[in-house]
């Protein structure tokens, strides 16, 4: 017992059911949608899914024979619903086993529209986006509409108020405007799991374009989102967009010129906005694993089940990246564990060998107790790494601590001359006389 | 004289050979009386602090004395852990595995529990056994026996030595009669022998109980009353000097006292009347050496210096002891010294039931008739016996002559022996700390056995002396060795000198005294004296035999209440319950139900939080880590689980999500009656927390003052996670929700957890088991929801748990 056990108190969180690397081929993906027109006239952008290995499976959104598990199994790993309008769908899918779907970790990309569905809304809601209660309210723009040969209504905007990160978007700058035209949202600013991609400029605002404005619009300027995304806890991620015609071919390839700006785009940057976002949802960039936690003691090679206090300890653990198609060495220098016993006692930045694997030693603390080595990595766009493994820290055994140190000389000394002193008090007492 | 010679020495080997046999018989019956919670439930470890022994021991039995030593434990506590090496009491431990490891070289294959077990019982028979020597070192060994044998079955002793209570007590009270024992013997004898065997006795309570502060206190007291009662003798310093400084030393070598053994106030009465006596020593000593009057000049001399010495030691002593807080004392020492001090200052101490004051009836139930014979006892103790029977003689015979008037005086005033101070002693302090603590009337119980013991057998010895001398066919026919109780005490039976008045039966009496006197160690004296006081002693025949019919009587009674409550009031192991109802009886296995659950669905490593009164049975039975236990080292930490227990839902999960915990288990005994359960220990949650995180308050939780769950509850109450825990579902059982502890229905009946879910509830709903849910996958937005949409995940996550909760 003296050796006590230990385990991995949390595991890396168990990568989504979708994602398993060894059969990237055939992902599959159902695709729902209000009518077989969409799959034409998107069909750019589920060209760029196929291409990259997907199998995509165009389903009617009513079709009543439609179901996403089967046996308990999911039959899919990724969700298009490219269906705003609809307010049933077919076979077993509701809203709730929709939301079962990403909770077991598999990926959602849903288009609203100006007539959005409640059933869409509660969807997004769950989600964590609110969509403007005002179902006839679009977003509109005055000063930063696309220029367009409809002049007037400035409900097509050119948006180009990005996030920025190279993780979620690509390493390649998005240089044209997206177009969008549809409906706004908001988010909880409280809420840590969702992302506004894509907002909409300071001067937007969200009403309904054909009737008169009598009230403050409920939704205004820089906090209206256009599309956001979420990576759930379990790393699941989820696209929502205000439009599904942001999608559409005829969107990917007209030409943008943003108004008040000079230069004219031949091609919109929806095209590139979103082929890279949809390789961040499907989880084609940003997903890590780490993998090989390792400790030991400096100069040993096995894991042991307790250290002392102040030994010194080796830590690793390797992380990968999946680039769509292998793992590769993860390259960061903002690594850090603890070592944490209900706060951190040691927080040590790990160092890497662009090999993937990322070490560091310290000396445990003088403090006993359970600690755990934690690494929490939460970085924008990557899935959360959270590692914490547990590890007992013990006192010194009794034989352990140093033997005759200095402070204790004048008792070694006392403790033998009273030895000594009672020998020669002894014999002068019995044979003195 | 030759011949009485022989018979007197047969007559005294033959009984000493029954006091053999009779000893043998109290140890059979110590063993077998303390056997009925075997019989009558199962043999099993009981109660809190018994599995964690168990637990220990099957550490030390399957690694080995260093491992124990070094025992870091890592399932208690979390975070923290536990140094069980350095924090336990290993007596016992070292104890059942030395009996398990002899047990096992001889082949007898029994398993640690077993031995566990049968350990309190064994050491009650030794505990009998050591309160007949001390006894006899007192009184002799007719009140050895009698004592030993009301200490075999007192029920104070009994209810922490049934077998099955694997607790420190069961080995520290005979640990302590022992080394009371040996320091008596060693006060009689004066012997080196004895001392050192004393110091070793006393090493052996060290390691046994945390009560070893009761001796190193007593002990001192006692030496300071010989001393200032001018009873210093070599023989004192014998006993008590060697005590202090190997005591103190083999003190020092367990390492849960360690430093302490110099450093807390609790020892320093010893070191204090350890330097006073090599004082009166030093003292005495000078005075042997020096005429009387070279005696005073040194006496001025060493007056005025040693006082300066005194003083400043005092004072450094004063300041050092003054610098600490608590003055030096630990909690439970200032909670003994003043009894308010730990309801005020230590709700810790205060919430164990078992370190409240006793009520008068414990009093009664614990150590029964022996309460009223203990002060007889210590009238006998105080005088030699024959005083009461000479004032009950005097009352019988209805007048008091003058002679007996001076006979009574003198021997009031006869000197008190060390043996018999200690005894009374030890009564007056116990009684005194059995009053704080209703625990500490296990210290009580062996000074009462003593003293009723002493009375008891002196009553006998007095009134079958009385029939015997009436009857004087009987008296020569078979003597009765009843009087060797009162020769062999140290208190010399000759101040007695009366005027010669009465003379008959001067034959008989002379020859007796003087076969008596040649066995035991009394001077020649003129026969009359002896006789004469034997004469005065005499009580009339039929006083005498209706005494001793009423006496048997007392013991009978003592007996028949002893038995019903080792069979009825203490056997229970609390582990298990039983109930007697109308249609027969109800057992409730709930407890090992839910650790047998726990242990069987649960991860190796999760963590379970409860009130720290089942920390040790969880680890112990479900072998599960947990939070807080039995141990209550850290306030800090029982602080965060009260506070938790009180607060509500939400905050609480953070807390217990702070200290990764995944289970909470709660004891509920409003549906089958069970009036120990959490909510009824609720209140001290709330204080214990309250006093470590101010924003939980006490008032909060009371309506009026009142500690209510019904409909007049707070607010605060009704929604802390204790209630909601304890009543969750609890409305599905009879429809309306009645408490049968509480006896009221619940304030309220109807509602959900949010963070928390019911994943196992016993058959009789006395423990629960909640597991925290995990941080919600998704968070919602803040759009209301439109339609009734029932949440996925509190659909997907709700176990139906319904069952009959009969």
């Amino acid at each position: 017992m003296a050796k006590l056990i230990f385990v991995f108190l949390t595991l890396i969180p168990i990568l989504c059911n979708s994602f398993t690397p060894e059969k990237t081929s055939d992902r599959r993906i159902l695709v729902l949608l209000d009518d077989f027109a969409v799959k034409s006239s998107h069909s750019l952008f589920f060209k760029s899914l196929q291409s990259r290995g997907f199998d995509l499976d165009f389903k009617l959104a009513d079709d009543p024979k439609i179901a996403l598990q089967r046996y308990g199994q999911y039959l899919y790993d990724a969700l298009v619903l490219f269906s705003p309008t609809i307010e049933r769908f077919g076979g077993s899918i509701d809203a709730a086993a929709i939301l079962d779907f990403v909770d077991s970790g598999h990926d959602l990309i849903v288009a609203a529209d100006n007539n959005a569905s409640d059933l869409i809304r509660e969807i997004a809601t769950e989600c964590g986006v609110d969509f403007d209660e005002d179902t006839s309210a679009v977003v509109v723009d005055h000063s930063g509409y696309a220029v367009s040969a409809t002049e007037g209504d400035h409900t097509l905007i050119a948006s180009d108020d990005f996030i920025k990160s190279d993780v979620i978007l690509g390493s390649k700058k998005i240089e044209a405007p997206v177009l969008f035209q549809g409906i706004g949202h908001s988010l909880n600013p409280s809420n840590s799991l969702v992302l506004k991609v894509l907002s909409a400029s300071p001067t937007a605002f969200s009403a309904n374009p054909k009737s008169k404005l009598t009230s403050p619009p409920s939704l205004l300027g820089s906090s209206i989102s256009l599309v956001s995304v979420i990576q759930a806890r379990n790393n699941a991620r989820i696209l929502i967009s205000g439009s599904l015609s942001v999608f559409s071919n005829r969107f990917f390839n007209s030409g943008v010129q943003k108004a008040g700006s000079p230069t004219k785009h031949d091609k919109s940057g929806n095209e590139q906005f979103f082929t890279e976002l949809s390789k961040w949802v499907l989880h084609e960039r940003g997903h890590l694993k780490a993998v090989n936690v390792q400790h030991h003691k400096v100069g040993e090679t096995n894991e042991p089940s307790i250290y002392r206090i102040n030994d010194d300890l080796e830590y690793s653990v390797e992380i990968y990246e999946w680039s769509g198609k292998s793992w590769e060495p993860y390259v960061a220098d903002d690594v850090q564990v603890q070592f944490y016993m209900m706060s951190p006692y040691v927080l040590k930045t790990l160092s890497n060998d662009k090999k993937g694997r990322f070490f560091t030693s310290f000396k445990v603390p003088d403090v006993y107790g359970v600690f755990q080595f934690k690494v929490e990595y939460d970085r924008l766009g990557y899935t959360s790494l959270s590692l914490s493994k547990q590890i007992p820290v013990r006192p010194f055994r009794h034989n352990e601590y140093e033997r005759f140190i200095p402070a204790a000389y004048p008792y070694y000394g006392a403790a033998f001359s009273m030895m000594a002193g009672f020998f020669v008090f002894s014999a002068v007492h019995l044979y003195n006389k | 004289m030759a011949a009485t010679d022989a018979q007197t020495s047969l007559r005294h080997a033959f009984g000493n050979v029954l006091a053999f046999f009779i000893l043998i018989l109290i140890g059979v019956l110590a063993f077998s009386i303390r056997l009925f919670s075997v019989i009558k439930y199962e043999s099993v470890i009981h109660e809190f602090d018994p599995y964690f022994n168990y637990r220990v021991t099957q550490f030390l039995t399957k690694n080995g004395i260093y491992d124990f030593w070094n025992w870091f434990d890592d399932r208690t506590w979390y975070p923290l852990g536990r140094v069980i090496g350095g924090t336990v009491y290993p007596g016992l431990t070292l104890t059942a595995g030395t009996l398990w490891w002899i047990l096992n070289s001889l082949n007898i294959p029994l398993s640690v529990e077993t031995v566990c077990v049968f350990t309190a019982p064994i050491f009650s028979a030794f505990a009998s056994w050591a309160t007949y020597l001390l006894t006899k070192e007192v009184k002799g060994p007719g009140a050895g026996l009698t004592a030993a044998v009301l200490l075999a079955m007192v029920p104070s002793y009994i209810s922490r030595s049934v077998a099955g209570s694997y607790d420190n007590e069961a080995v520290a009270i005979f640990a302590l009669i022992f080394t009371f024992y040996l320091y008596i013997k060693t006060l009689n004898t004066g012997s080196l022998f004895y001392a050192t065997l004393n110091s070793i006795a006393y090493f052996y309570m060290v390691c046994s109980w945390g009560g070893y502060t009761f001796i190193i206190n007593l002990i001192p007291m006692h030496a300071l009353l010989c001393i200032v009662t001018g009873r210093y003798s070599s023989r004192l310093y014998i006993a008590y000097a060697p005590l202090i400084v190997l005591g103190t030393l083999l003190a020092a070598l367990v390492p849960v006292v360690g430093f302490n053994a110099v450093m807390t106030s609790e020892h320093f009465a010893s070191f204090l009347v350890f330097i006073l006596i090599h004082v009166v020593a030093l003292v005495y000593y000078i005075k042997g050496i020096l005429s009387p009057k070279m005696f005073k000049v040194a006496v001025a001399l060493v007056v005025s210096g040693g006082l300066a010495v005194c003083f400043a030691m005092i004072a450094v002593l004063v300041a050092m002891v003054a610098s600490s807080p608590t003055m030096g004392w630990s909690g439970r020492s200032l909670s003994l010294l003043d009894p308010t001090y730990a309801s005020k200052y230590i709700p810790i101490i205060a919430s164990v039931s078992e370190h409240q004051p006793p009520t008068w009836p414990s009093y009664f139930m614990d150590i029964n008739v022996l309460a009223f014979l203990v002060p007889a006892g210590i009238i006998v103790s105080f005088f030699c016996a024959k005083i009461v029977c000479l004032i009950f003689s005097c009352y019988s015979v209805e007048f008091l002559t003058k002679s007996r008037w001076s006979l009574l005086l003198q021997a009031c005033f006869s000197p008190l022996s060390d043996a018999s101070s200690f005894v009374i002693l030890y009564i007056v302090t116990s009684v005194y700390f059995s009053g704080v603590m209703v625990r500490l009337m296990l210290v009580l119980a062996p000074a009462a056995c003593i003293l009723s013991g002493i009375a008891l057998s002196q009553a006998f010895d007095v009134f079958t002396r009385s029939i015997k001398l009436q009857l004087p066919s009987l008296s020569i026919d078979s003597p009765v060795d009843a009087g060797d109780g009162s020769s062999e005490s140290v208190v010399p039976d000759d101040t007695v000198k009366t005027d010669k008045t009465e003379d008959t039966q001067k034959e008989r009496t002379s020859k007796k005294s003087r076969s008596r006197k040649s066995s035991s160690e009394s001077v020649e004296k003129p026969s009359s004296k002896s006789q004469i006081k034997k004469r005065l002693s005499v009580l009339p025949l039929e006083t005498s035999i209706i005494a001793i019919v009423l006496l048997v009587l007392l013991g009978a009674f003592y007996v028949v209440h002893s038995v019903w409550a080792a069979a009825e009031a203490y056997s229970a192991p609390s582990i298990v319950l039983t109930s007697h109802s109308h249609d027969g009886l109800h057992v409730f296995d709930d407890f090992r139900e839910a650790y047998a659950w726990l242990s069987h669905n649960t991860e190796v490593d999760d963590k379970v939080a409860s009130w720290w009164d089942y920390g040790y049975q969880t680890t112990a039975m479900a072998n599960r880590t947990v939070i807080v236990d039995n141990n209550t080292w850290n306030n800090t930490h029982i602080a965060t689980v009260g506070t938790a227990m009180s607060s509500p839902e939400k905050a609480a999960w953070e807390i217990f999500h702070s200290l990764d915990v995944k289970y909470v288990l709660v004891v509920f005994g409003g549906l089958v009656g069970y009036p120990s359960d959490d909510i009824n220990k609720f209140l001290w949650m709330v204080r214990i927390g309250g006093g470590v995180f101010p924003h939980i308050k006490e008032p909060d939780y009371l309506r009026d003052g009142q500690y209510r769950i019904d409909n007049m509850a707070t607010p605060t109450m009704l929604n802390c996670l204790m209630y909601k825990l304890s009543y969750y579902r609890f409305v599905e059982t009879d429809g309306k929700a009645f408490d049968r502890v509480r006896r009221t229905e619940i304030g309220k009946k109807h509602f959900k957890l949010t963070h928390f879910e019911e994943v196992f509830t016993t058959h009789h709903w006395m423990v629960r088991i909640y597991k925290l849910k995990p941080p919600k996958n998704r968070i919602r937005g803040k759009t209301k929801k439109s339609k009734s949409k029932a949440n996925p995940k509190t659909v997907s996550k709700r176990k139906e748990l319904k069952r009959n909760p009969f």
